[in-house]
């Protein structure tokens, strides 16, 4: 269980995160949306642990990963799977090195153990056979499935996706969609999605949570969700100019 | 008038505490690769990568200046000592030069240049496309992963580096010394025999190393904390060939005047 309790996180004089309080259910996929630029990124990396608070708490499993040194820190993330916007592949590595990544690193596994679970795992992304493949000969689609095989090589129990659709195409953003859905249930994982999609986050989602001028103002079912009176929340959701959100 | 004085004041005054604090940067960054570096496992794949990168595709580059060096040197020397007939002095200026000064200063300048500008891109590069922060992500500390082995190989590989220009340099010297400007074998070698003592080699590898240790910390400083997308890491690789490269100069002077 992820539990996030009065967070704040400023830059400068900028308020970025500004008190958010969340509670992320266990084997659930929660949404988190909001604009651009309004902190999502921010406290995704509080989360995981990139980023440190100015104040309050980031409790995964009842440890606060705020107060943990580096030690404690990568203790932790071996429980996390993280799928950057880019995808983040190391451009160095072939596809079998980056998904066999942690596993190299963290587990004592023979040689072929690692390229019997990268070529599993290859699979569950929809992308067979490509272990020798390097980044650079991958479209943006293919760098995401194999991002997200190397985020759920070492079995974690949670996976943070930023922004996984962005940039691409209505059928591959549609197809990481699904690959989303079904990688949740397949390995029973905690996802934590951030996204402003709003036709992929209703698709996803278990709970929806609106992070808005650094709280989070609305948090339910897609249902709840898309019912709510709140009119921060319809703007954004309509995607009306007209509102209280102000276009800068 | 007077705002203009406290602007310049302003602009000096961020200017000192940006240096100060890219020094602490640097000092940090050095403690911890050495907090790392022997810490196991030791990666030595990774080390003996770097070592390939920065020390055996910088040869070609280095071959050609430590040799074309020593041949000019000889060259100059050449047409001072003939004014009061010392030709026989260039084999030991050239070797001298060499050993003391000019190999270590060009092969550091060189690999800066080569492999100093490539770890501030890659790592640069790293760091706007969120490949260090999957590093972290992946519970595997970059500056083991990526430092490490950077300053590793560049403090083993400058010295070698520098050893094969040293030798380079004095294989020219003798080149245009003794074949083209015919100077006497026995004297061009013997003078070499006769004023370059083993320290004088030993000096000049251990400055080498120094500028090796230096120029991959500031490559790999500035790598590190590139920010800005392109422009960024263009930026970046810049100011590490540009700091690195001054350093160097000023480091030279102070070494050879603690060591010599």
């Amino acid at each position: 269980m992820i539990r996030i309790v009065d967070l704040h996180k400023s830059f400068k004089s900028q308020k970025v995160l500004d008190g958010v309080d969340l509670e992320i259910e266990d084997g659930k996929t929660t949404v988190i949306i909001g604009r651009s630029g309004g902190g999502k990124s921010v406290l995704l990396k509080h989360i995981i642990g990139l980023m440190k608070p100015d104040s309050g708490q980031i409790l995964v499993d009842d440890v606060d990963i705020a107060k943990l040194d580096d030690r404690g820190l990568n203790e932790v993330r071996k429980k996390f799977g993280m799928l950057f916007q880019e995808g983040a592949l190391f451009d160095s590595m072939n596809v079998a090195e980056n998904v066999g990544f942690s596993l190299r690193e963290h587990t004592k596994m023979k040689k072929e153990e690692i390229r019997a679970v990268v070529a599993e795992r290859l699979k569950a992304v929809g992308l067979p056979g490509i272990e020798e493949k390097m980044p650079s000969e991958l479209s943006g689609g293919m760098r995401k499935r194999v991002a997200l095989a190397r985020a759920i090589a070492i079995n974690p129990q949670i996976v943070l996706f930023d922004e996984p659709t962005t940039g691409l195409d209505p059928i591959m953003l549609e197809a990481i969609n699904h690959l989303i859905i079904d990688t949740q249930k397949n390995f029973n994982l905690t996802c934590i999605v951030i996204s402003h999609d709003i036709e992929s986050i209703f698709k996803v989602g278990h709970k929806i949570a609106m992070l808005y001028e650094g709280k989070i103002i609305e948090y339910g079912t897609p249902e709840e969700i898309k019912t709510s009176a709140n009119p921060v929340l319809k703007q954004f959701l309509t995607g009306s100019i007209e509102g209280p959100i102000q276009i800068m | 008038m007077n705002l203009k004085i406290s602007e310049s004041l302003d602009n000096l005054g961020r200017s000192v505490l940006s240096g100060v604090e890219q020094m602490g940067g640097m000092l940090i960054l050095l403690i911890s690769t050495f907090g790392w570096m022997f810490r196991p496992p030791l990666k030595l794949r990774n080390i003996i990568k770097q070592m390939e990168f920065v020390g055996v595709k910088s040869t070609f580059v280095v071959v050609l200046t430590g040799t074309f060096t020593g041949m000019v040197l000889a060259l100059q020397s050449y047409h001072g000592f003939r004014l009061f007939s010392a030709e026989g002095l260039v084999g030991s200026t050239v070797a001298l030069s060499m050993t003391r000064e000019l190999g270590p200063v060009l092969t550091g300048l060189m690999v800066t240049a080569r492999a100093g500008s490539a770890m501030a891109a890659e790592l640069g590069t790293m760091r706007v496309t969120e490949q260090i922060d999957a590093l972290y992500v992946m519970a595997a500390n970059p500056i083991k992963y990526l430092v490490v082995p950077r300053i590793a190989a560049s403090v083993l590989m400058v010295p070698l580096l520098t050893a094969i220009s040293d030798f380079l340099g004095i294989l020219g010297g003798y080149f245009v010394g003794v074949v083209l400007l015919d100077i006497n074998e026995g004297i061009f070698l013997d003078n070499i025999y006769k004023y370059v003592e083993l320290d004088d080699i030993y000096n000049g590898l251990v400055k080498a190393a120094f500028f090796g240790l230096l120029l991959s910390l500031i490559g790999c400083y500035k790598g590190f904390n590139t920010r800005g997308g392109a422009e960024g890491v263009g930026m970046a690789t810049t100011e590490a060939v540009v700091i690195a490269s001054v350093s160097i100069l000023v480091a030279d002077y102070f070494l050879t005047a603690i060591m010599f």
